[in-house]
């Protein structure tokens, strides 16, 4: 049965929010079934559904895929975004993966315990701005195209806008010094499916609240 | 410029060892440069030569690659580990992830503070015992095959003998309620790449001890 993909998650961004982009980016329709409670993880875990008792969990093409990298990687294969070799794959691998670590400090804001909050945001923007942004804005001077590698529309494409928006949430002014970063966040918002993605309606979702906080923690703690 | 893959890293496992055991594995020789003071680790990255200022860097086929996953990835594509198609990339990902998350908790180990230890140590042995080995006992007992994935020695099959190995390393007794994995692990022993490999001598770096958590403290800072 090909169907829709089907995301199993709970309702907020997450681990699952970089699936949710490379999948609409792909112009892939997908279903969303949401934990609400200790009690909806269990039932997957007891269904033997999570191979590693983990979510993120993807039901596509007969498979029930766990590993937020691996299901990442199936997707930009199979619908062609993930360069045209082995060695731009290894680009855009090298530069997913810096991403990845900048959205785990992205991601993970919101549930820092109160004392450790204002530090962490300190060193988030410390590595967005010194470690990771100036090497895209290298990167994109460099070579003057539009898209990271390949001169062809990539994952890592996806990822970054992804990363770009978050980080200004974080901080608005953020990508001041990076004048590259900022067209190519205009440029990469207009392509159509992630235009539709980035309206109102989508499948997008906010950012956690921090009312919103203890809810999520219940259901894996 | 001999043509042989460079590693650069501390004298010790860490980050580098997975990338060790699968050159290795694939039969591939390689060099590697010790870092042993904060100094050399400055100089590399005034030289621009690690691209978001980190280690593990491995110099093979005129890339300098940088982050782990990006780098083994490449190495498992380019010698025929990774699998005949886009679902055993998938599955071999998919057991990839699994097993490199119960490889974080060994590795963050030693570091951990030492009133943490028997807790952490305890964590690592549930994890093991409870999460990640039943999945592969499993997997080997549904399909009865030599290896993890496609009937063929992969990246999967590496990921595991190196958990394996490290895990009995804490907790001697910890294969046995795993026949198969016990077969497995023997199985992989014998396989003359990685019997190389396991012999004293080998690129294969020891435990971590106390001078190797000093000398990375004091170069990571």
């Amino acid at each position: 049965m090909a169907g829709k993909p089907k995301l199993h998650y709970f309702n907020g961004r997450g681990r699952m929010e970089p699936i949710r982009w490379l999948l609409a980016a792909a112009g892939v329709e997908f279903e969303e079934c949401f934990m609400e409670t200790k009690d909806d993880l269990i039932k997957l875990q007891k269904d033997g559904s999570l191979l590693f008792q983990q979510v993120p969990m993807v039901e596509i093409d007969g498979m029930k895929m766990v590993q937020t990298r691996a299901i990442l990687s199936y997707i930009a294969a199979k619908y062609n975004l993930y360069g045209k070799n082995l060695k731009e794959r290894a680009l855009i691998d090298m530069y997913v993966e810096a991403m990845m670590d900048l959205n785990e400090l992205l991601m993970s804001h919101p549930f820092q315990p109160a004392d450790k909050k204002e530090q962490h945001f300190a060193n988030m923007v410390d590595k967005a701005t010194n470690r990771y942004f100036p090497v895209f804005e290298k990167v994109l001077k460099d070579h003057r195209q539009d898209f990271l590698v390949g001169n062809q529309f990539s994952r890592a494409d996806v990822l970054l806008l992804e990363i770009l928006l978050m980080a200004e949430e974080c901080k608005p002014d953020i990508l001041a010094k990076f004048p590259l970063l900022q067209s190519f966040k205009a440029r990469i918002s207009n392509i159509p499916t992630i235009k539709k993605f980035l309206q109102p309606g989508s499948q997008r979702k906010p950012p956690t609240e921090e009312k919103d906080v203890p809810k999520v923690l219940k259901i894996f703690y | 410029m001999s043509g042989k893959p460079r590693l650069t890293y501390f004298n010790g496992r860490g980050r580098m060892e997975p990338v060790r055991w699968l050159l290795a594995a694939a039969g591939v020789e390689f060099e590697e440069i010790f870092l042993e003071t904060r100094e050399q680790y400055e100089k590399l990255i005034k030289d621009g030569v690690l691209m978001f200022q980190q280690v593990p860097l491995v110099e093979i086929d005129g890339m300098k690659m940088v982050q782990t996953r990006a780098i083994l990835s490449y190495i498992a594509g380019k010698y025929n580990l990774y699998g005949k198609d886009l679902k055993e990339r998938a599955l071999i990902d998919m057991y990839v992830e699994g097993i490199s998350d119960l490889m974080q908790m060994i590795l963050m180990f030693p570091f951990s503070p030492p009133e943490a230890k028997e807790k952490n140590l305890d964590s690592i042995k549930e994890r093991a015992t409870n999460r990640y080995f039943p999945v592969f006992e499993k997997v080997l007992k549904q399909h009865g095959q030599e290896f993890l994935v496609g009937n063929k020695f992969s990246w999967a099959d590496v990921q595991l003998i190196e958990a394996i190995l490290a895990v009995e390393e804490k907790i001697p007794a910890v294969l046995s309620g795993f026949p198969q994995l016990q077969a497995f692990k023997v199985r992989m022993s014998n396989m003359p790449t990685i019997k190389k490999f396991l012999q004293p001598g080998s690129p294969r770096k020891p435990p971590p001890d106390e001078r190797y958590i000093e000398t990375v403290l004091k170069i990571l800072k």
